[in-house]
C-alpha cells in the first residue's frame, strides 16, 4: 500500500481550516491596540467584537457573556480560582461555600488546580466514573452539600470521548446551591452546545480544537454569575482579563466557529460513519481488542481502544513510521511513569491502560485514511505481539 | 519531518528487532531470566544457550512487552552477548546498553536497566540448573519495588546519598512509580535505614 500521512490526533489539536488560515493572513494587517481610541485601534476593536458575536452565537450566549483568554487551561483555572476569592477585590464570595466537586477524569488543568485547592484546605470531591467513563448523577447529588460552591464537570472526555449529561448535572448542582462549570473544550465544535438549554454558569472553549489557531480560548460567564479575574492589570475584557487582546487569535477563532457552524452537523455525521468502519474493521481484524468510551454517548470522531499484550508507545511509534499519527495513554509516552488516569478510572486492567490508543478523526480524514489504518494496524499489533511476553495466540 | 524520537540505533533495533524468540521452544534454552512486570508497562524474558565447556553464550533470544526503548534495548543486548563468556555477560550494565544504543532520554533509562537484570537472571538460572550455585552472585539484596526493580540495597544507598523523604527517594530510584503497591513497605524500609545510619 502506498505510503500516506494520516493525522488521527484531532483531539490533541486540529489543523487550521483553510478558511481560518485565510482570515489569519488578512488579520495580520490589523495591528492597532483595540484599547486605542484612534482609527487603528477601532479597527482592531471592531474585528474582536465581530468574533465575540460569532463565538457567542455558536453556543447560544450573549456577546457580553464571552471573554477571550489565552487557552482552555486559563479559562478553567479562572473559574476554579473563584473558590479562593476572599472578596477583598471583587464581590464574588460564594457565601462561605469553598468546596469543589469535580471528577477523576478531568483534564490535568482542572485536576491539578483541584489538587491545589485541596492543599489549601478546600474540600474537594472527585466523582468516580463507570466502565464507560460516565459519572453517577446520584453520587453527584450526594456530593453537593451546603459546603460546595462550585461543581466542575467536563462535557466530553479528551481521551475516551465519553459525553456526560451536563444538563442534568447542572440542574443537580443548582438544586444544591452550587455554581456549575463545564470544560467543553472537546465538545464545542463536535456536538451542538447551547448554554441556555444546558443552564451552565461557566463554560470553557478552545479554538485550536475546532480548526482555529492555538493560544486563544474563551470563557462563557453567565450574566450575573459571580466572577473574579485571575489576571489583574488593565481594563481589557471589561476588567475581567487583563492583557492586550490577542486580536489575531481572536479573528481566527471567530472564523473557525463561523465555519464550524456551517459544517459541523454534516461533518460529524461523516466522521461517525468513518469511526464505525474503523471500529468494526479493528474488531474483525485484530483479536482481543478492547474498546473504551461510551458506546452511545461518545464524541463522533473519537475511538479509544487497547490491545492485549501490546504496549501503547510501541504501537504509536510503529504507526508513526507508517505515517499515521495517534496518541496513547501508555505511561511510556507520557513523560511520567503512570498510565492514563482516565483509562485507569474506568476500571480496566492496568495493562490495558498501557496499551491504549486514541484515534481521533477530523474534517480532513477520508475513507482512504481509514482503509490505510486498517491495513497497517493489524500488522503492527501482530508484530508487537510476536515479541511480547504477554500475549500467546489462542 | 522533524527528527525522530530516539537515536538511529534505537530506531533500527525497534524497526528490525534481532533475536526474538518466535516459537515456543523455551525448553531448548539452558537459562531463562525474567524481569519487570506487565502492570508497570515493561516485562522482559531473556533466553540463553551456553557452551558448557567454554562457558560462553552461543545464542540469546528474548521477548519483551514494552515501549520502543525496551524493545530496542533487549534487541541490542541480545546481539552484544552472543559469544561472550558468562562472566563477561554478567558484568554488562545498563550503562553499557545505553552506550550501544547511543543513549536514551532520561525517563527511558529504566528500560535498559531491565535488560541487564533479565540477562543476569538467565545466567543465574543456568548456574542453578548446572550445579554451579556457588557462581550465583545474586546479592543478599531483596527486591522491594517489583516494577522498577529497586532493592533494599538501592534504598540504603540512596539514604546514604542523602535521601530523607520518600519523594527524594523516588527521584533517585523511581521506586513505587509503577503500580505503587510497594510504597508502604518501601517507606518502612527507608525509615529503617535512616534509623540505622542516622538514628533519626
Amino acid at each position: 500500500m502506498e505510503h500516506r500521512n494520516v493525522y488521527f490526533d484531532n483531539n490533541a489539536t486540529t489543523p487550521l481550516h483553510p478558511g481560518v488560515k485565510e482570515a489569519l493572513i488578512e488579520g495580520l494587517e490589523i495591528f492597532g491596540n483595540p484599547s486605542s481610541m484612534h482609527g487603528f485601534g477601532r479597527e482592531a476593536r471592531e474585528k474582536i467584537e465581530e468574533a465575540r458575536e460569532k463565538v457567542a452565537s455558536f453556543i447560544g450566549a450573549d456577546a457580553s457573556e464571552i471573554l477571550f483568554v489565552g487557552s482552555g487551561s486559563e479559562a478553567n483555572n479562572t473559574v476554579l480560582s473563584l473558590l479562593h476569592c476572599d472578596s477583598t477585590r471583587c464581590s464574588c464570595a460564594l457565601s462561605g461555600r469553598s468546596g469543589l466537586v469535580t471528577t477523576v477524569i478531568e483534564h490535568p488543568c482542572v485536576l491539578n488546580t483541584a489538587h491545589d485547592l485541596g492543599r489549601k484546605s478546600h474540600e474537594v470531591t472527585y466523582l468516580s466514573v463507570d466502565r464507560h467513563g460516565r459519572i453517577d448523577l446520584e453520587e453527584l447529588r450526594r456530593a453537593v452539600t451546603d459546603k460546595v460552591g462550585l461543581v466542575s464537570i467536563m462535557m466530553a472526555n479528551n481521551e475516551i470521548g465519553t459525553i456526560q449529561d451536563i444538563k442534568e448535572a447542572a440542574r443537580i448542582a443548582h438544586e444544591g446551591g452550587a455554581l456549575f462549570h463545564t470544560d467543553a473544550v472537546q465538545a464545542v465544535g463536535k456536538i451542538p452546545v447551547d448554554v441556555r438549554d444546558l443552564d451552565v454558569d461557566f463554560l470553557t472553549i478552545s479554538a485550536h480544537k475546532l480548526y482555529g489557531p492555538k493560544g486563544i480560548g474563551a470563557l462563557y460567564v453567565k450574566k450575573g454569575a459571580p466572577y473574579c479575574p485571575l489576571i489583574l492589570g488593565g481594563h481589557q475584557e471589561h476588567g475581567r482579563r487583563a492583557g492586550t487582546e490577542n486580536s489575531l487569535g481572536i479573528i481566527g477563532f471567530g472564523k473557525a466557529v463561523e465555519l464550524r457552524g456551517l459544517e459541523m452537523e454534516e461533518e460529524e455525521k461523516r466522521l461517525l460513519e468513518l469511526k464505525n468502519i474503523l471500529r468494526d474493521g479493528i474488531a474483525k481484524a485484530i483479536p482481543d481488542a478492547l474498546f473504551m468510551g461510551h458506546p452511545e454517548h461518545c464524541l463522533p470522531g473519537t475511538l479509544s481502544v487497547s490491545f492485549a499484550g501490546a504496549e501503547g508507545e510501541a504501537i504509536l511509534l510503529y504507526l508513526d513510521l507508517a505515517g499515521i499519527a495517534v496518541s496513547t495513554g501508555s505511561a511510556c509516552a507520557s513523560g511520567s511513569l503512570d498510565p492514563s488516569h482516565v483509562i485507569m478510572a474506568t476500571g480496566v486492567p492496568v495493562e490495558n491502560a498501557h496499551g491504549s490508543v486514541r484515534i481521533s478523526l477530523g474534517r480532513e480524514n477520508t475513507l482512504e485514511d481509514v482503509q490505510y489504518m486498517l491495513h497497517h494496524l493489524p500488522l503492527i499489533i501482530d508484530r508487537i505481539r510476536t515479541m511480547s511476553t504477554a500475549y500467546r495466540r489462542r | 519531518m522533524a527528527k525522530w524520537t530516539y537515536s538511529d540505533k534505537v530506531k533500527d533495533h525497534f524497526m528490525n528487532p534481532r533475536n526474538i524468540l518466535r516459537e515456543d521452544n523455551e525448553a531448548d534454552f539452558h537459562g531463562i531470566g525474567q524481569t519487570g512486570n506487565i502492570k508497570c508497562g515493561d516485562e522482559m524474558i531473556v533466553y540463553i544457550k551456553v557452551d558448557p565447556d567454554k562457558l560462553t553464550i552461543t545464542d540469546c533470544k528474548w521477548r519483551t512487552y514494552g515501549c520502543a526503548s525496551a524493545i530496542a534495548s533487549t534487541s541490542i543486548l541480545s546481539e552484544m552477548v552472543i559469544g561472550m563468556t558468562l562472566d563477561q555477560a554478567y558484568a554488562i550494565t545498563a550503562k553499557d546498553i545505553l552506550k550501544e544504543l547511543d543513549g536514551l532520554p532520561d525517563n527511558k533509562v529504566h528500560c535498559s536497566v531491565l535488560g541487564d537484570k533479565a540477562l543476569r537472571a538467565a545466567i543465574d538460572d543456568y548456574y542453578a540448573k548446572n550445579g554451579m550455585q556457588d557462581r550465583i552472585k545474586t546479592q543478599s539484596a531483596k527486591i522491594v519495588c517489583e516494577c522498577m526493580q529497586v532493592t533494599d540495597e538501592d534504598i540504603e544507598h540512596a539514604v546514604l546519598e542523602g535521601a530523607r523523604s520518600f519523594s527524594e527517594l523516588q527521584d533517585m530510584t523511581k521506586i513505587g512509580t509503577g503500580c505503587g503497591e510497594c510504597q508502604e513497605n518501601a517507606q518502612a524500609v527507608m525509615s529503617g535505614y535512616i534509623q540505622k545510619h542516622f538514628g533519626l
